[in-house]
């Protein structure tokens, strides 16, 4: 089946505004976004950038905005958005650089500003594991499956209107480590967790849920730590 | 062009990469250069688990795993290296779990752990509990564990830097050139020591679990700096790749209990694995699976059988194992079968075919990590190697499943620690002035070029040719053939031409230097395998059918000279186990 995939064009260098270009493929069944993109690259326009590794959704490169979502390039079928034309754009919220493309970097230096490591001043036993109950470890397990490909933090409205809010990637990953049983670092992360760039910047849209590749929701962990930070308070 | 000075410069940030840098960070200044952002390095995909005798769940201990490892590499592995590595495999892991690695816990609150192929309790009696493991995310959860670790210690990283050229003089290291992809040029990277973590190689076939970045960069650059490449000829095809995309399906999903089983629902592996069935190592899991396709036992797709046409695949079946449970320790495997094939994996039997997966290959290095150029191991001063990119040898013919993860990990610190022995007595030696002219007039090649081949085209041609005529199985006229096509496909590349002239973010122009990188090592598989007239482990010449220790049981390296490949041999090490005939 032929589709029009409609392709979000942009060079800063090149001194033209941004632009929808139009590549028409023939899609085949199982064909993904990312598959597309590189017949685009290699038979139609080999200018197209965008950013690609895995193909199988575990390394996080590949996030963009498809039809108005943002997914995951490589695991989403053209086929089954049952569309003849398909948009393919940036992540909204961060900085384009070139075609689908985006600055990462404010993303990053959000994760930085929760302290995303373990923190335990205690010694760890010598020759052996720390335990940790099967219970417990349920309690991260989702959460660690993270692939930091920033979808949720782009969909999120209240990070559009402020790019010093952390967003929902660098709170889950708050999460990940201070509900980790092994961790006794929440102290140090609540500075940034508890002001207004913070866990009280959420208003519970559900915009990153909804989006998540992995599956994850990160609305559940603000609200989990955001009980920690008032039980932590009183 | 900006010239920048390190002490330590660590190329790629997998495993490997990462764990080296925690360590040498502690002593000296270091840089990670990495071609994508850490986090997306292709460690991340490991799905199954680290190897590591815990005894957690039985009766374990390293010198069985030392045992296995020997076997499983088909006795081409160094014994030496493989000794320290698996006496010292569980406190690694116990360390990767102090520094925040979340595994799967036992009830008892332990590292949980699972069987996998070829892992076995008392010299090959039965199956062994030894592959550590977070359900079906372990390397990703170690990954990102390393990663965190490093930004903890603020190591230096440069992002979206691709290492196009090692600057060797006088068999001393002195440096790298690298093209910053996001705002395009040359940078200069002057150093006292480098290491190599560059990944594997398994983008020169068409189907494979690697990622489009293992492109073997690492390999095509040390290739070029006149350094030799080791034992290229072995390259693990894993049994269960998705049919079609060749995309992983753990191996785990065999070790929790699953079945393989041909068009006819018969659990063939009982005809070629009779005691370990389909927990036999990956090679012959493999060879299994071709033979039960080649011999027309190959599932069909409802249009294969309406068109009376053979199947090519196979069915990984573990519906037994119940919802729950897989939900619980494989969840991974729902949204990939869903996604690629369309199978939900608790209900139906899923489609696999071998998949190009490990490059058990690589730039030669010693137990120290230190990169050694000839066959009386004569070490490159400053120059270092880990993981994948690097052969210690300690998968010799044939890796074991979630040994390759423990390898990273393991030589990444070891090398990382012997840098940071290693630096007290380095300096940063004198920059030759061509290094920087050779790899600028390359870049510039590129630029100028006004060819009529495309560059895509020339890939898809190498990875199909590579797929048929050093796939599973291998003869003398396909491998002949495969070095003409090789002679063809290079004269196409001369006469390619970028569509993309800017420097910034010119990703074709990436992809333009990762296949020259390809088509130049391809070359040193195709001779090895060419010349190594025997079967060992991974490598299986159906023209001459046998192992053969008198002749083969050696090292090769292949070195380019004047643009031919130059092959040359060295011993193994074999210190407590003289190789047996391998039965599983
Ligand atoms: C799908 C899959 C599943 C696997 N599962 C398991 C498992 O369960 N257990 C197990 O033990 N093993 C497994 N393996 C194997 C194992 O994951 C790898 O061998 C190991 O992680 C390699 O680590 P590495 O650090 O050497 O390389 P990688 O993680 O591949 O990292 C390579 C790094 O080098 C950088 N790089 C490459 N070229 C350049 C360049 N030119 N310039 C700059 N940087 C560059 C990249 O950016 C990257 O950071 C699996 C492999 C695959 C493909
Ligand atoms: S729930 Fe909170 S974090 Fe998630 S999208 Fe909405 S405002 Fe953003
Ligand atoms: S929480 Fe989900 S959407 Fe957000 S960065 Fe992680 S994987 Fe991506
Ligand atoms: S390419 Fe890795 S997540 Fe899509």
């Amino acid at each position: 089946m032929k589709i029009t995939f409609k392709v979000y064009r942009f060079d800063p260098q090149s001194g033209k505004a941004p632009y929808l270009q139009d590549f028409p493929v023939e899609v085949t069944p199982g064909m993904t976004i990312l598959d597309a993109l590189g017949e685009i690259k290699a038979h139609q326009d080999g200018t197209l950038v965008y950013r690609r590794s895995c193909r199988s959704g575990i390394c996080g490169s590949c996030a963009m905005k498809i039809n108005g979502f943002n997914r995951l390039a490589c695991e989403t079928q053209a086929l089954l958005l049952k569309q003849s034309v398909i948009h393919v754009e940036p992540l909204p919220g961060l900085k384009p650089i070139k075609d689908l493309a985006v600055d990462m970097e404010i993303f990053y230096e959000a994760l930085a500003r929760v302290k995303h490591w373990l923190i335990n001043p205690d010694p760890p036993p010598t020759d052996k594991e720390r335990y940790q109950s099967p219970e417990d470890f349920k309690k991260i397990e989702v959460s660690t499956s993270c692939i930091l490909c920033a979808s949720c933090t782009a969909s999120c409205p209240s990070f559009w209107a402020d790019k010093n809010y952390l967003g929902p990637a660098a709170i889950l990953k708050a999460y990940r480590y201070s509900f980790d049983t092994r961790d006794k670092g929440f102290a140090d992360r609540v500075g940034a967790l508890d002001n207004k760039h913070g866990l009280w910047r959420c208003h519970t849209i559900m915009n990153c849920t909804d989006c998540c590749p992995k599956h994850i929701n990160p609305t559940e962990s603000i609200c989990h730590l955001r009980r920690m930070t008032v039980e932590n308070k009183y | 062009m900006t010239i920048h000075q390190h002490e330590v410069l660590i190329i790629g940030a997998g495993m490997a990469g990462l764990r080296a840098a925690i360590e040498a960070n502690k002593v000296a200044d270091v840089a990670v250069l990495t071609k994508i952002f850490p986090t997306r390095s292709h460690s991340g995909a490991a799905q199954g688990g680290m190897a590591g005798a815990l005894g957690n769940l039985d009766d374990d201990n390293w010198e069985f795993h030392m045992f296995d490892t020997v076997k499983g590499s088909d006795y081409l592995g160094d014994q030496d290296a493989i000794e320290i590595m698996c006496r010292e495999a569980p406190e690694l892991v116990y360390e990767l779990e102090h520094m925040g690695t979340p595994f799967s816990r036992t009830p008892e609150g332990k590292i949980a752990q699972r069987r996998f192929g070829g892992h076995t309790l008392n010299f090959g009696e039965k199956p062994a509990l030894r592959a550590n493991y977070s359900a079906d995310y372990t390397g990703h959860v170690v990954l990102h564990c390393l990663y965190d670790q490093c930004v903890k210690n603020s190591v230096r990283f440069y992002s979206e830097f691709l290492v196009t050229y090692l600057i060797i003089k006088d068999n001393v290291c002195r440096g790298v050139v690298a093209w910053d992809i996001r705002h395009g040029g040359l940078h200069v990277f002057h150093a006292k020591a480098v290491m190599f973590g560059t990944g594997g190689y398994g983008r020169a076939w068409r189907i494979t679990t690697n990622a489009f970045a293992n492109t073997g960069d690492g390999l095509g650059v040390a290739l070029t700096a006149g350094l030799p490449l080791e034992d290229m000829e072995f390259v693990q095809f894993h049994p269960t790749g998705l049919y079609k995309s060749g995309i992983l399906m753990t191996e785990g999903a065999r070790g929790e209990g699953g079945y393989l089983k041909n068009k006819d629902e018969e659990r063939f592996m009982k005809r070629y694995a009779p005691n370990l069935m389909e927990l036999g190592p990956r090679d012959l899991v493999s060879r299994s699976i071709q033979t039960e396709i080649i011999e027309g036992r190959g599932a069909q797709t409802p249009e294969q059988k309406s068109k009376g046409i053979p199947g090519d695949f196979v069915w990984l079946d573990v519906t037994h194992l119940g919802e729950a449970k897989l939900r619980e320790v494989l969840p991974q495997i729902f949204d990939l079968s869903k996604n690629f094939v369309g199978v939900d994996p608790a209900k139906a039997p899923v489609p696999i075919q071998p998949t190009a997966h490990y490059s058990m290959g690589g730039i030669p290095v010693n137990a120290a990590g230190r990169v050694v150029c000839d066959a009386k191991n004569t070490e490159v001063r400053g120059l270092y190697a880990a993981g994948e990119c690097a052969c210690m040898s300690i998968h010799g013919a044939n890796r074991l499943g979630c040994n390759s993860t423990l390898d990273a990990t393991f030589h990444g610190r070891q090398t990382g620690r012997t840098i940071a022995r290693d630096i007290g007595n380095l300096t940063y030696e004198d920059l030759p002035p061509e290094a920087a002219q050779e790899a600028q007039a390359q870049i510039d090649w590129y630029y100028k070029a006004t060819g009529k081949e495309n560059l895509y085209d020339i890939r898809g041609d190498l990875q199909d040719t590579m797929q048929k005529n050093l796939g599973i199985f291998r003869e003398a006229k396909g491998l002949e053939a495969q070095l003409q096509i090789l002679g063809e496909l290079k004269k196409r590349f001369s006469n390619i031409s970028l569509k993309d002239k800017s420097q910034e973010f010119n990703t074709e122009l990436q992809e333009a230097i990762e296949l020259g990188n390809l088509l130049s090592f391809a070359e040193t598989i195709v001779v090895g395998a060419l010349a190594r007239q025997e079967c060992r482990g991974a490598h299986w010449r159906t023209d001459h059918p046998a192992r053969d220790d008198a002749k083969w049981l050696k090292h090769t390296l292949a070195y380019r000279e004047e643009g031919k490949i130059r092959l040359d041999y060295k011993p193994v090490v074999i210190t407590r186990f003289q190789p047996k005939e391998r039965k599983y």
